[in-house]
């Protein structure tokens, strides 16, 4: 009873607050908090354009905030998604340009999104690995991992991969490229919004049902809740660690398909730059919970967009800091909440 | 006349919407030792910790020495000579003893230099003085958990405190390790001191308090001179029935031979020998009782048996069950062989509190067929399974709310694992680790029917206790473990005929593990 009440109670508390706050630095910059508030609104969900642009942040948000939930049911806080959705876009791009222009569609589009997610995938997985064989901290080895791969994908595309004069890579081939909803049934006209985002959907859905409806979920809830105790029950509590670092990996790296493969077709520098951490920010306003994770992830699409839409009247930063002053507030409420009994 | 040294008038207190102490009316004497017994739950810790200042009582007084007190921290209460041991130490293992006893007590300025030495020298005389034998220069890492009892008690008596509160001190102690905090608790007492017991075992109670009170649901139920009442007396008091504490034993008929474990030996990491050619059998049907004191070996051979042992150690010798070797399984594969074990430390290992009860009751037989339907589980039967099994062993809960494990009663959630484990389909041998240590008297009595009903199965039941009393009630035969190896071996006959003369033969056994 109390515990659900918190549940509702406690994120809308936080987003209510950090919005205050905001509006209290928008006072400070000469503004009235309610107009640019009015603006913002009309320049999101307000337009059919601004609602495209939501729908594509938050698809990318969906999953990279399932990269930190899975893990972090197993008490790993995986901080490497951004180097994750990088590895994750960097296969996409790469395999999309190489496959053979007459391949399938379908083919092409599962071919990318699955070397996507094996790329994220395998540099979670060595965190994993790290944590399990030599305790390594999956935190300091997810940040690590995160510089090697940003520094290896800005070689690979200065010295091999890059267009002359450019910082993008060519195009990838037409078949493995995701519509987007414009193109195909018109609706929000001319927004990068596409059809991964049915993927970021069903990877919630894939998730909620792995995490709470399957064995496995049940065996990796334990083993995040009480080690030693799945330990006696026979549960193999490292396996866990270690499947749900892949998972959360592949997830990031289902990400980036949508940057590739939806909205850019090619690999560019700092083409997704961000949204790794702003993910770790989505699960925590979630619970980690895969179907909420979709109600968060839309509202940080919407900051940031909306706080891209009024850049012309107060700086963009300041809904930046509404993001972070929102996680603060959750971990400061919840910890109130939280009395013993 | 003298003041009580603590006395409490219609002392309450309310967490929410329920009572934990219910007007308490209580006079502990100068100079003596008060033990205060209770079932878990009966409001024992909150008391002592409103003494403490610790919590503050919502209505009623509290005097100390003739003093009416309010305390809103526990420095005013060690300001008048209040000092409490708490049953999880609260000693920092990086610093020495000498520090830790200094810690909060500095008696110099800030920036001061410390003079270490001198303390140092100061706290070997006092320890000398009390005979609380403990080297002032040690680590309290290095400790062993009697020597760092003797460090907070030490600390304590540094601050002159002349009112001291033990919380269930003997709770992590060896026999003789209590024998000598009951000879320094008496010692204290001759030096004028008064101590406040808190604990849950009574023939402590009945050796060393003067008087005794008893609490129930938050009340106190009596105060009496422990000269005058009885073991049973207590019994009943604190359970509101009358308590069998000797269990019915009907005549056990052994079968074949289940679990042989022979010239097993054991090396740990650090290359130190834990268990020595150690070779014993379980027949099914009989109870095999392992005698010890802690740290014989117990834990290594219990990891063992669990698999949980070959990581960790260097094994030799041979482990099998009904002929098949367990050695190099997992605990997975060792209990679907049709072997439970519940551990000794139950809420640790056992289950998983945030957990609900169904998703608890499955624990480690959450790959049986019958609960499984495609990938997940056969929600409708768990909760079949689940139902049943409370109803069975009278689990007590608000079944609508489906509230995590962890929100029931410590006597619950034990109900729950001796289900659970006793259940499990196909059962050869049951491995039993302190099975009643931290348990309410009342479900003392249960495990203990319960034990015996499994044996008259036909299972194997391996029982290892520090309890001797229990291991005489229960063991069919009797292993007592020194060292890693059996030392002696009492048969059926001969702990039958110890049974009409108990107090000798656990004199005798005692011989054996020390």
């Amino acid at each position: 009873m109390r515990n659900r009440f918190l549940k509702f109670a406690v994120p809308l508390f936080a987003v209510a607050g950090a919005l205050l706050v905001s509006a209290l630095l928008i006072m400070v910059t000469g503004r009235d908090p309610l107009i640019i508030y009015q603006k913002m609104l009309s320049m999101t969900f307000g337009s059919d354009y601004g609602t495209g642009q939501i729908v594509f942040r938050t698809t990318s948000l969906i999953l990279t905030g399932l990269a930190v939930a899975i893990p972090f049911k197993v008490k790993l806080f995986n901080i490497g998604g951004e180097g994750q959705v990088l590895a994750g876009a960097l296969a996409a791009a790469v395999v999309g340009i190489v496959l053979p222009p007459q391949t399938p569609p379908f083919a092409a589009i599962f071919i990318c999104s699955l070397s996507a997610m094996m790329a994220g995938s395998s540099a979670a997985l060595l965190a994993g690995w790290l944590k399990v064989r030599f305790g390594v901290n999956e935190v300091i080895s997810t940040i690590m991992l995160n510089f090697i791969i940003q520094a290896f994908a800005g070689y690979l595309l200065t010295w091999h991969l890059a267009l002359p004069s450019t910082v993008h890579t060519p195009e990838i081939i037409h078949a493995a490229r995701i519509p987007m909803f414009d193109s195909v049934i018109g609706i929000w006209h001319k927004s990068p919004a596409n059809f991964s985002t049915f993927f970021a959907l069903a990877a919630c859905l894939a998730m909620w049902i792995m995490v709470f409806k399957t064995t496995t979920g049940y065996e990796m809830r334990a083993a995040g809740m009480r080690p030693d105790a799945a330990n006696y029950a026979g549960i193999n509590t490292d396996a866990h660690i270690i499947r749900a670092m892949g998972i959360g990996g592949a997830m990031a790296g289902l990400a980036s398909v949508n940057l590739v493969l939806g909205y850019k077709h090619f690999f560019e520098a700092g083409l997704t730059s961000g949204i790794g951490f702003m993910g770790i920010a989505v699960a925590l306003l979630a619970f980690a919970h895969p179907f909420w994770i979709i109600a968060s992830a839309l509202l940080f699409g919407f900051l940031e967009y909306g706080g891209l839409s009024v850049n012309a009247y107060v700086p963009k930063d300041i809904f930046m800091m509404v993001q972070a002053v929102t996680i603060l507030m959750i971990l400061v409420l919840t910890k109130i909440f939280r009395r013993p009994a | 006349m003298n003041e009580a040294a603590v006395r409490l008038t219609g002392v309450s207190k309310k967490f929410g919407e329920l009572w934990a102490n219910r007007n308490v009316t209580l006079d502990i004497q100068q100079k003596s030792i008060h033990a205060i017994v209770g079932e878990n739950g009966a409001g024992k810790s909150t008391l002592t910790r409103m003494i403490y200042g610790l919590l503050s009582p919502t209505s009623g007084s509290i005097a100390i020495k003739g003093k009416t007190v309010r305390f809103n921290s526990p420095r005013q209460a060690i300001a008048m000579g209040i000092g409490m041991v708490h049953q999880h130490f609260m000693l920092i293992p990086e610093l020495t003893v000498t520090e830790n006893i200094m810690l909060g007590d500095e008696r110099g300025r800030l920036l001061a230099s410390l003079k270490k030495t001198d303390a140092s020298r100061k706290i070997r005389d006092f320890a000398d003085f009390h005979t609380l034998a403990v080297d002032p220069d040690a680590y309290v890492s290095d400790l062993s958990v009697g020597e760092e009892q003797r460090v907070e008690i030490l600390k304590l008596l540094y601050r002159e405190a002349d009112i001291l509160i033990l919380d269930e001190p003997t709770a992590v102690l060896t026999p003789s390790e209590t024998e000598q905090l009951f000879a320094t608790l008496k010692s204290l007492q001759l030096e004028g001191k008064t101590i406040i017991l808190i604990t849950h075992k009574l023939d402590e109670v009945l050796s060393i308090s003067d008087t005794v009170s008893v609490m129930r649901k938050g009340e106190i139920v009596a105060t009496e001179t422990t000269a005058s009442v009885t073991k049973s007396d207590l019994a009943r008091m604190m359970v509101g029935r009358n308590v069998l504490l000797r269990i019915e034993h009907p005549l056990e008929t052994p079968g074949k031979c289940v679990l042989k474990v022979s010239h097993l030996s054991v090396t740990d990491r650090k290359g130190i020998g834990r268990i020595n050619d150690l070779s014993f059998e379980v027949r099914a049907g009989e109870i095999y009782g392992i005698a010890g004191v802690e740290g014989n070996g117990q834990r290594e051979l219990l990891d063992l048996l669990w698999g949980m042992g070959e990581q960790q150690y260097r094994t030799s010798g041979s482990v099998t069950l009904d002929g098949t070797s367990l050695r190099g399984m997992n605990p997975a594969e060792i209990a679907s062989s049709g072997v439970s074990f519940i551990p000794e430390d139950r809420l640790k290992h056992a289950v998983i509190p945030g957990f609900s009860i169904e998703e608890n009751i499955i624990l480690g037989r959450h790959r049986e067929k019958r609960f499984l339907r495609f990938a997940g589980f056969d929600e409708a039967g768990v909760k079949n399974y689940t139902k049943n099994m409370i109803d069975r062993y009278d689990v007590r809960y608000d079944l609508r709310s489906n509230p995590p494990l962890g929100s029931l009663s410590g006597g619950n959630q034990q109900k729950i694992v001796l289900a659970r484990e006793i259940d499990r389909p196909d059962l050869k041998m049951l491995i039993l680790a302190q099975p009643t240590r931290g348990v309410d008297i009342g479900a003392i009595e249960m495990i203990h029917k319960k034990i015996i009903e499994i044996r008259d199965k036909g299972i194997a039941v391996f029982l290892v206790s520090t309890e001797l009393d229990e291991l005489i009630s229960l063991s069919t035969r009797i292993g007592c473990l020194y060292k890693g190896s059996i030392r002696h071996e009492f048969s059926s006959e001969e702990i039958r005929k110890g049974r009409s003369a108990e107090l000798d033969f656990e004199k005798e056994i005692g011989m054996f593990i020390t």
